[in-house]
C-alpha cells in the first residue's frame, strides 16, 4: 500500500509517519509538498502534525487555502483514504472534511504526555484490528486540542458512531480527570460520515515501537492497510 | 573626535579599550565602526575576562572534529559515519527582561549554531536557575521563560528532553536560562563558519532585519543591572515557524553541497557572523547595508549592522551556485538575498550604497583585549566551610517528614509540570525521556546506538567552595550519563558568574574552571564547545557560581539503556560507591537538608575523583552486561531522596535498613557524592559483585524492592503513595497552581 505524506511549510510530523510506515510497517510512502494540485498513485493520505505556516493566526487556518488542499478534498470526495494527525485533524476541521473545530487547551498549556484511549468504534477503517471498547496508549503532544461542536453535530457524530476515540483512565472510564484538553465529551479522534476521513489528536506514529514506549499505534495503520484491498 | 562616556557606556566599552582602538587604528573610529568594535570586543562576543580559563580545558580525543572555540559548536565522530554536534548556550539576561521572548530566541539561537555546522538538530535541553518561587516576581519569570522555551521549541520539531531547574535566593531577579541543542551530521557532509575564497557571494536568508535586539552582546550581554533603566528593546522577538523553514532550506543546501562556509547571525548580528567567518579563512568582505532587506525604514548602518532579528542565516556561496541556492529557499519561502563578497584584503569594509561607511581589518576587531582574572578567596567563605555541623541541634520533625519535605521541595519535586509542556517525542527517537533516567537518551535511527545527555550544577556547592563545584558539576553530569550505560565522550558548558572584575567573582570563576579541568582530565572528556555568561548580579546580589555542564554519552546498544525506576519486586538493591551508609556529619555541606530544615548554607563539600572515575566505569559496566535493572545516582536529598524517586519512577516500594539509626540525618540525607543505588534481579547477585570487584568498586547491600510500602528499618515507615504524591505535587504547590 501506497501511502501520501503531505508536507507543508511548519509540518515536522512528516517524517515521523513516514518511518513509522516505511520501516515499522513495510509500506511504500512518498512526501506530497503542499504546492501540489495533483494526488496520483496513492492509497492513503496522511496529513501529520505539526504548525502549519506557523499557525499563527489560527491552527490549520492558513493551510486550507493551500494548494494541495483542493486534490485533498478531491480524494477524500472520491472516497479515498485520509488521516489528520494533530495539526493534521485541525486542518481537516478548518477545511471543513470534518465537523466541529479545535480550540486551546482548557489549562491554556501545551501538552505532551501519553493517554489512554477507548476505541468508541471498530467498525471504521482506521480501527478494524482492534476489538470494541479496547484500551490503547497513545501520546498526545498539542496546544490546540480541545474538540468542541455544537451539541446537534456532537448528537449526529454519537449516533453514526462517528467517534472514533474518546480520552479515558487506564481502567476504562471516561472522565474529566482523563480529559488531557477539556474536548466535548472527551472527543479524541472522529470520522467523517462516508467512513473514509479521521482526525485525531493523539500521535499514533508516536508508539510503532516497543524501544520508543509503545505499539499501539500500529492497530491504526494496520487497519487502513487491510481496508485498501 | 574624542567620544563621550554615555556612548561607551551604551556599547559597554572602557576608555582604555576606546584608546587601543583608536592606537590600532592610527585614527578615531566612526561611529559604525565603533559600534562594531564594541560588539565583537563585548564580553559576550571576545570572551575577554574568559578566554585565559578556557584555554586551560582539556580539548583532546580521538574522536573531537573541531577545534576549540573555532566552530558554531563541537562535532564528535560517533562512527557510522555521523557526527554528533553540541552546545550549550546563556540566555540569562534577555530572559531576565523579557522572559518569553528571552527563552524563546535562546531556543533559536542555539538551533542556528548546530543548523550552522550542517547538522540536524535532534534534541534540546535547558538548564534553568530561578529565584524562590514565593516570590511572585520570580514565579512570573519562571512562567515565561517556560512557555517561551514551549512555545519555540513545539514549533520546530525538535524534542525538548530534559535538563534541570534548580531555585535560590541568588538568582531572584537573574534567572539563569542556558539552552543546549544536539544534532546530527553524516560527517563528510559538514560544514564549517568560514569564508577563504575571494569572490564568493555573502547571502542573507531568513526574516527581514529590525531594530530589535541592537546592543544585546555589548549592552546586555556584558553588564549588570545596576539601574532599572528600560532595556527591553535590547531583546529580540522570535519567528520559530522562519526557523523552522530556514532549518529545512538550509538542510537541504547542504545536502546538495552547494556551500562553502555556513553561520549563523546571533549576538552583534551581521557583524559578527561576517568578520568572525572571513577572520577566519584569512580573508575580508564588503557589505552594502543597502542590500539587506529590512523590516522598519530609516534604519542606518550602524543599527543594521549590529541588528539582532532572529532566524538569519549567513551562507557564504561560489558565484556558479548562488541561483541554485536562491531556488532552494524560494521553495520553502525564505527571502535570501546577496549582499555583499569576500574580498582578499583582509578588510571589513560597509558600504551604504556607493558610499563608504566603514573600513577596518578584521582581525582587530576579533583580538579584543583579553584580561587575566584574579581572585580572592572571601574570608565570608572560610567561614562558611569551617562551620561546625556536628553543633546542629536534632530537628523537630520526625526522619519521614523530613523526607517529604525535601521531596516537595521545588529542587527535587518532580519537574513533570514543565516538561510536559515541552515535545520530548517528536522525531520519535526518545527512548528515556524525561523523569525516567538519570539521562535523557535518543536512539539514532538505522543503527542500534543511542546518546545520552544530562545537564548539571549545583551553585550551593559551588559557593561554599568553586573548585568542588567546578568538579562535582563535570562528574554528577558524567555520571548521569553513565547510570544510563552510555560512555562520556564530550561536554559543553556554560559558564555563568558574576562582575569578573569583583576579587571574590574571580575567585569563583578560577577555582570552578580548575575543579572542572581536574574532574575532565580524570574522567577523560573533552570539553568541546560552551559559552561563559558573565556579570549576572542585580543590585548588588551575585549569582551562586554556576558552571553549567552538560555531557553526552554514547551507548553501543540502546535497547539496554536503563532508567532510574525500580523495575521488579524483589529485586536487590545495593548502593554503589561505598561499602557503608556513612554517618559522616560532614556529608551534610551544601546539602539540601541543611538548607531546608535548618535554614543553612554551610560546610565543606569534597569529591574523590579517583572513586568516581572507577564508579563510573562498573555502573557502564553493569548496565553493559544487563545485571542492573535500575540506576540512580545519589544527588540533592541524598541517599533517602534517591530510593524515594527509584520508587516512584518505578511504581514500586523499597524496604531495607542503612545501619546506624542514630545519626540518620547524614545517612538519610547526605550528599556524599560518587553514589548510585541500583536494583539487581536476585539471579544477578552474583554477577553483579563479580563486576564490582573487578573494577574495584565498592558496595553495600541496602533492602529490596517491594509492591508498595517504603520503610527503612527503624527509621521511615511509609508508601508509596504519600512519597509520590509530595513528589508529583511539589511543584505545582510552589507555583500555588
Amino acid at each position: 500500500m501506497r501511502f501520501g505524506i503531505v508536507v507543508f511549510p511548519g509540518t515536522w510530523s512528516d517524517t515521523d509517519c513516514y518511518h513509522a510506515v516505511t520501516e515499522v510497517l513495510n509500506q511504500d510512502a512518498q512526501y506530497i509538498w503542499h504546492q501540489e494540485s495533483n494526488i496520483r498513485d496513492i492509497d492513503c493520505l496522511v496529513l501529520p502534525g505539526g504548525f502549519s505556516y506557523g499557525d499563527y493566526l489560527r491552527t490549520g487556518a492558513i493551510a486550507r487555502f493551500s494548494p494541495v488542499m483542493s486534490a485533498i478534498k478531491k480524494f477524500a470526495n472520491d472516497g479515498g483514504l485520509v488521516i489528520g494527525i494533530c495539526n493534521g485533524f485541525q486542518i481537516l476541521c478548518e477545511a471543513q472534511l470534518l465537523p466541529g473545530v479545535l480550540i486551546r487547551n482548557d489549562d491554556l498549556r501545551f501538552r505532551c504526555e501519553w493517554t489512554n484511549l477507548k476505541i468508541e468504534n471498530n467498525g471504521t477503517k482506521f480501527t478494524s484490528r482492534a476489538s470494541q471498547k479496547e484500551l490503547i496508549k497513545v501520546p498526545i503532544s498539542h496546544g490546540e486540542g480541545n474538540y468542541y461542536a455544537d451539541s446537534k453535530t456532537i448528537d449526529t457524530l454519537n449516533n453514526n458512531g462517528q467517534v472514533v476515540f474518546r480520552y479515558c483512565s487506564p481502567s476504562g472510564q471516561i472522565d474529566a480527570e482523563s480529559n488531557p484538553n477539556g474536548s466535548i465529551e472527551n472527543i479524541a479522534g472522529i470520522v467523517n460520515d462516508q467512513g473514509n476521513v479521521m482526525g485525531m489528536m493523539p500521535h499514533p506514529e508516536r508508539c510503532c515501537e516497543e524501544i520508543i514506549g509503545g505499539t499501539d499505534g500500529r492497530i491504526i495503520f494496520e487497519s487502513m492497510i487491510d481496508s485498501v484491498p | 573626535m574624542p567620544v563621550s562616556k554615555e556612548i561607551l557606556d551604551e556599547i559597554a566599552l572602557k576608555q582604555e579599550e576606546y584608546d587601543e582602538i583608536v592606537r590600532r587604528l592610527g585614527r578615531e573610529p566612526n561611529s559604525v565602526e565603533l559600534g562594531m568594535f564594541g560588539a565583537l570586543w563585548s564580553e559576550h562576543c571576545g570572551y575577554k575576562h574568559s578566554k585565559q580559563l578556557l584555554r586551560t580545558f582539556p580539548s583532546e580525543s580521538p574522536y573531537l572534529l573541531t577545534a576549540p572555540g573555532q566552530e558554531n559548536a563541537g562535532a564528535i565522530d560517533i562512527g557510522d559515519g555521523l557526527s554528533a554536534v553540541i552546545k550549550v548556550e546563556s540566555h540569562n539576561h534577555p530572559s531576565a527582561i523579557e522572559p518569553y521572548q528571552g527563552a524563546a530566541t535562546g531556543v533559536g539561537g542555539i538551533v542556528r549554531d548546530i543548523l550552522a555546522m550542517g547538522a540536524r538538530p535532534i534534541a534540546l535541553m535547558n538548564s534553568l536557575r530561578f529565584g524562590p518561587l514565593s516570590e511572585q516576581q520570580n514565579r512570573h519569570l519562571f512562567n515565561g521563560v517556560v512557555s517561551g522555551i514551549s512555545g519555540y521549541g513545539n514549533c520546530i520539531g525538535v524534542p525538548d528532553i530534559g535538563g534541570e531547574i534548580a531555585f535560590a535566593p541568588s538568582y531572584s531577579g537573574n534567572p539563569l536560562v542556558n539552552a543546549l541543542c544536539l544534532g546530527i551530521v553524516r560527517s563528510n557532509e559538514m560544514v564549517r563558519a568560514i569564508a577563504s575564497t575571494p569572490g564568493n557571494i555573502l547571502l542573507l536568508a531568513g526574516a527581514e532585519t529590525g531594530r530589535d535586539g541592537i546592543h544585546g552582546a555589548s549592552g546586555l550581554a556584558s553588564r549588570t543591572f545596576e539601574e532599572d533603566i528600560e532595556l527591553r528593546p535590547t531583546v529580540q522577538v522570535g519567528n520559530p515557524f522562519m526557523e523552522k523553514i530556514l532549518i529545512e532550506a538550509c538542510l537541504e543546501v547542504v545536502k546538495a553541497n552547494l556551500l562553502e562556509g555556513l553561520q549563523d547571525l546571533g549576538a552583534a548580528g551581521l557583524t559578527s557572523s561576517i568578520v568572525e567567518a572571513t577572520t577566519k579563512g584569512g580573508t575580508g568582505f564588503k557589505l552594502d547595508v543597502a542590500l539587506v532587506p529590512r523590516r522598519e525604514s530609516g534604519m542606518s548602518p550602524y543599527e543594521i549592522m549590529l541588528s539582532e532579528s532572529q532566524e538569519r542565516m549567513l551562507l557564504i556561496v561560489s558565484p556558479e551556485n548562488v541561483t541554485t541556492v536562491t531556488n532552494i529557499m524560494e521553495k520553502w519561502d525564505i527571502p535570501c538575498t546577496a549582499i555583499g563578497e569576500v574580498t582578499g584584503d583582509g578588510i571589513a569594509r560597509i558600504f551604504e550604497g556607493s558610499n563608504p561607511v566603514g573600513a577596518v581589518p578584521g582581525g582587530m576587531l576579533t583580538h579584543p583585549p583579553i584580561y587575566e582574572v584574579f581572585g580572592d578567596k572571601p574570608n565570608s567563605i572560610a567561614e562558611l566551610q569551617n562551620y561546625d555541623l556536628k553543633s546542629l541541634p536534632t530537628p523537630a520533625d520526625a526522619p519521614y517528614d523530613i523526607l517529604l519535605k525535601l521531596l516537595a521541595s521545588p529542587n527535587i519535586t518532580s519537574k513533570e509540570f514543565v516538561y510536559r509542556q515541552y515535545d520530548h517525542q517528536v522525531q520519535t527517537n526518545t527512548v528515556l525521556p524525561p523523569g525516567t533516567a538519570d539521562a535523557a537518551v535518543v536512539r539514532i535511527k538505522g543503527s542500534d546506538k543511542g546518546l545520552a545527555l544530562s545537564s548539571d550544577c549545583n551553585g550551593r556547592i559551588g559557593y561554599l567552595d568553586p573548585f568542588v563545584g567546578g568538579a562535582l558539576a563535570v562528574a554528577e553530569a558524567c555520571r548521569n550519563v553513565s547510570c544510563t550505560g552510555a560512555t562520556p565522550v564530550a561536554i559543553t558548558d556554560c559558564l555563568n558568574f558574576g562582575n569578573p572584575e569583583k576579587p571574590d567573582v574571580a575567585y569563583q570563576m578560577v577555582e570552578s574552571v580548575r575543579g572542572m579541568v581536574e574532574a575532565c582530565n580524570s574522567l577523560n572528556v573533552p570539553v568541546v564547545s560552551g559559552n561563559v555568561s558573565l556579570y549576572n548580579e542585580t543590585k548588588g546580589t551575585v549569582i551562586y557560581p554556576t558552571p553549567v555542564v552538560c555531557a553526552l554519552g554514547l551507548i553501543d546498544d540502546v535497547n539496554k539503556a536503563v532508567s532510574s525506576g525500580f523495575r521488579n519486586e524483589g529485586d536487590s538493591v545495593f548502593l554503589l560507591g561505598s561499602d557503608v551508609v556513612s554517618a559522616d556529619v560532614n556529608y551534610l555541606a551544601g546539602s539540601e537538608y541543611l538548607e531546608i530544615v535548618h535554614g543553612l548554607v554551610a560546610g565543606q563539600p569534597s569529591i574523590d575523583l579517583g572513586l568516581e572515575v572507577k564508579l563510573q566505569s562498573c555502573c557502564r559496566s553493569l548496565v553493559e552486561n544487563q545485571v542492573v535493572n535500575s540506576a540512580h545516582d545519589c544527588s540533592e536529598g541524598g541517599l533517602a531522596v534517591a530510593l524515594a524517586e527509584s520508587s516512584i519512577i518505578g511504581n514500586l516500594g523499597f524496604s531495607g535498613s542503612i545501619g546506624n539509626r542514630d545519626h540518620w540525618a547524614p545517612s538519610l540525607f547526605g550528599e556524599q557524592p560518587s553514589r548510585v543505588v541500583v536494583s539487581v534481579s536476585k539471579d544477578k547477585t552474583h554477577q553483579f559483585k563479580d563486576i564490582c570487584y573487578v573494577s574495584n568498586t565498592p558496595f553495600v547491600w541496602l533492602g529490596t524492592v517491594t509492591s508498595g510500602e517504603f520503610s527503612i528499618s527503624g527509621i521511615i515507615d511509609g508508601s508509596l503513595s504519600e512519597i509520590s504524591s509530595a513528589w508529583k505535587t511539589g511543584l505545582s504547590i510552589a507555583l500555588g497552581e
